[in-house]
C-alpha cells in the first residue's frame, strides 16, 4: 500500500514539473506583460506544490515553512507587478 | 520515520488526493499554455491554484496526522492564505489587462467598417 503512496508522489512531482515547464514557456513567449505576470504566478504556485510534495515524501516539517514563505513572497511579487502595470508605480505618494 | 509507516486508511485517500492535485495543476498550466487570448488564459491556472493546493494540503494533513498519531492542522494556514490571495492577484491582473488594452480596443471599434458614419 505504501508503494501506492510512493508512486503517487512521483506522479504528482512529474505533473508539477511539467506544469512549471509550461508556465516557463508562456513566461518566455507571452505576447503582453500581463501574460508574463500570470505565468510567474503559476510558476511560484507550482514550485510551492512541488515543495509540499517533497515534504510528504520525506515527512519533514521544514518544507512546510519554506512553502509558506514562497506563498507569502510570491503573492507580494505578483501583486506589486500587477500594481505597476495598472498605475505606473508600486508605492504611490 | 518514512512513508513506509503510513497506515492504509491514510495512504489510500492521500494517494487519490495526490493524483487529483497533480492532474489539476497539469491541466491548469496546459490551459495557460494553449488558450488563445489573455482573458481565456486567466481561467486555467486558477483551477490549478485552488483545487491543486487544496487537494495536496489535505493529503499532507492526512499523512502528517497519521504519522504523528494526533491531528495536525497547520497546513490549513497555506490553504487559507492561497485562497485569500489568489483572487486578489487575479482581479488586479484583469484590471491591469483591461486598462492596458483600452486604447487598442477603442481603435479597433473606431476603425471597424460597420461603425463608420
Amino acid at each position: 500500500m505504501n508503494i501506492l503512496l510512493h508512486y503517487a508522489v512521483w506522479f504528482a512531482l512529474f505533473c508539477f514539473s511539467m506544469a512549471m515547464v509550461f508556465s516557463v514557456i508562456r513566461l518566455l513567449r507571452g505576447p503582453a506583460a500581463q501574460d508574463r505576470i500570470l505565468a510567474l504566478d503559476t510558476f511560484y504556485i507550482n514550485g510551492m506544490l512541488t515543495l509540499l510534495t517533497l515534504g510528504i515524501r520525506s515527512t519533514s516539517q521544514a518544507y512546510f515553512d519554506i512553502a509558506l514563505m514562497i506563498a507569502l513572497f510570491g503573492f507580494i511579487g505578483s501583486m506589486s507587478l500587477a500594481k505597476f502595470l495598472l498605475r505606473g508605480e508600486v508605492i504611490e505618494p | 520515520m518514512t512513508t513506509q509507516d503510513v497506515p492504509l486508511w491514510a495512504a489510500l485517500p492521500a494517494t487519490l488526493l495526490l493524483i487529483a492535485s497533480g492532474l489539476f495543476a497539469f491541466v491548469g498550466s496546459l490551459g495557460l499554455l494553449r488558450l488563445p487570448n489573455f482573458q481565456a488564459r486567466m481561467h486555467g491556472p486558477s483551477m490549478g491554484t485552488t483545487m491543486g493546493t487544496g487537494c495536496l494540503l489535505f493529503a499532507s494533513m492526512l499523512v502528517a496526522s497519521s504519522l504523528a498519531r494526533r491531528p495536525v492542522f497547520h497546513e490549513l494556514l497555506i490553504t487559507l492564505f492561497v485562497v485569500m490571495s489568489s483572487p486578489v492577484t487575479a482581479m488586479m491582473l484583469m484590471h491591469a489587462a483591461v486598462y492596458r488594452d483600452k486604447d487598442r480596443l477603442r481603435d479597433q471599434i473606431d476603425s471597424a467598417p460597420s461603425n463608420r458614419p
